[in-house]
């Protein structure tokens, strides 16, 4: 281990303890009874779509396209994944034979 | 307690898609962790307690020496952000299932998430044991899956470099699953066009918060072309 138990521990609770706020932040601004603003409303219903596609590109973003292999094992994977979830809608699958494909390339071929 | 037992055995069928992606996901969080030296007792901990799929990629990052308590909160922050909306389209469902609802929000991964919004609840089953039977089926899946990373990496080293691409993977099946039953997909476009901006203006390391900023900004712009065409989840 690179740190030692106690830290570890404090790590995931830090960790663990951000997450369940950031989930239950909107309960506690709108409790029960309490009216959605129109707006935030909108948003909530937006803002899923947009952010899905941010963390696309978040996964990626060390990915260079100006050095070798010039993201092509990612950019490959990437197609591959979207092709076999068009194709048979099956999540295993999709995220399955896409992270071996890209293990392989890595590993093998670039 | 007979109302719990159907509506676990209702919602399993429901659970499966999660059942296989969170094993595979799980796998690759329990590889990634055991590569650090940890144990799968820790990775299972770690399912446990924080219970996110991208939080806890993310989080392998983390234990390193002379990790600040101050980033680890704050990346975390910011990866999970996007759950402050998902929070905001569960509202009343929530508020109406009592004390389970603090296991409810605790559980409110992207999966979860989906499968709450997206699923009609059975006739013949109590609604708030239903979803309840939902989110603790996909996190017991999640710990099976991380159980098994971490132990597989132990008695069965392998080089497993790429692995981490299962979760780019799983975020692009949710992006093509969404686009592909989107009525309009201008809000996708606006994600990864703001984000792409944003990466070349302030690089990997710093381009989540901007990002957030630009797209809400540009959500805004088109609010009147997009409002009524952008389904709910109820």
């Amino acid at each position: 281990m690179p740190v030692n138990a106690v830290t570890s521990l404090l790590i995931i609770l830090a960790v663990a303890a951000t997450t369940f706020a950031t989930r239950a932040i909107p309960f506690f601004i709108f409790p029960k009874g309490k009216a959605i603003p129109k707006t935030v409303e909108y948003l909530g219903r937006v803002l899923t779509p947009a952010v899905i596609g941010m963390l696309v590109v978040y996964c990626l973003r060390d990915t260079s396209v100006t050095a070798a292999p010039y993201g092509i094992p990612e950019a490959i994977s990437v197609l591959a994944v979207v092709v076999f979830h068009v194709w048979k809608r099956n999540n295993l699958l999709s995220i399955g034979a896409g992270t071996l494909l890209y293990m392989f390339l890595v590993q093998a071929v670039f | 307690m007979s109302g719990y037992r159907i509506a676990f055995e209702k919602a399993f069928p429901y659970t499966i898609p999660v059942l296989t992606g969170y094993l595979f996901i799980g796998i690759a969080f329990g590889v990634m962790y055991a590569e650090k030296g940890y144990s799968a007792w820790w990775a299972v901990l770690m399912s446990l307690l924080v219970y996110a799929g991208s939080g806890q990629f993310l989080a392998v990052n983390f234990f390193v020496p002379g990790i600040s308590f101050l980033q680890v909160i704050f990346m975390t922050l910011m990866i999970n952000i996007r759950h402050i909306f998902y929070g905001l389209s569960l509202l009343e469902k929530f508020h109406k299932m009592g004390k389970k609802r603090w296991y409810m929000i605790f559980g409110l991964t992207d999966e979860t998430y989906s499968l709450l919004c997206t699923t009609k609840v059975p006739e013949d089953v109590e609604e708030d044991k239903f979803l309840f039977a939902v989110a603790l089926l996909d996190q017991i899946y999640w710990l099976i899956g991380s159980a098994i990373g971490g132990i597989l990496k132990s008695v069965l080293p392998f080089n497993a470099e790429g692995i981490e691409f299962a979760m780019t993977a799983l975020f692009v099946v949710i992006f093509t699953e969404q686009w592909l039953n989107a009525k309009n997909r201008i809000p996708a476009v606006i994600g990864v066009i703001s984000s792409l901006l944003c990466l070349q203006v302030f690089g990997g390391a710093s381009f989540v918060f901007p990002t957030m900023i630009l797209s809400v900004l540009m959500l805004f712009t088109m609010r009147k072309r997009l409002e009524g065409e952008v389904e709910t989840c109820r």
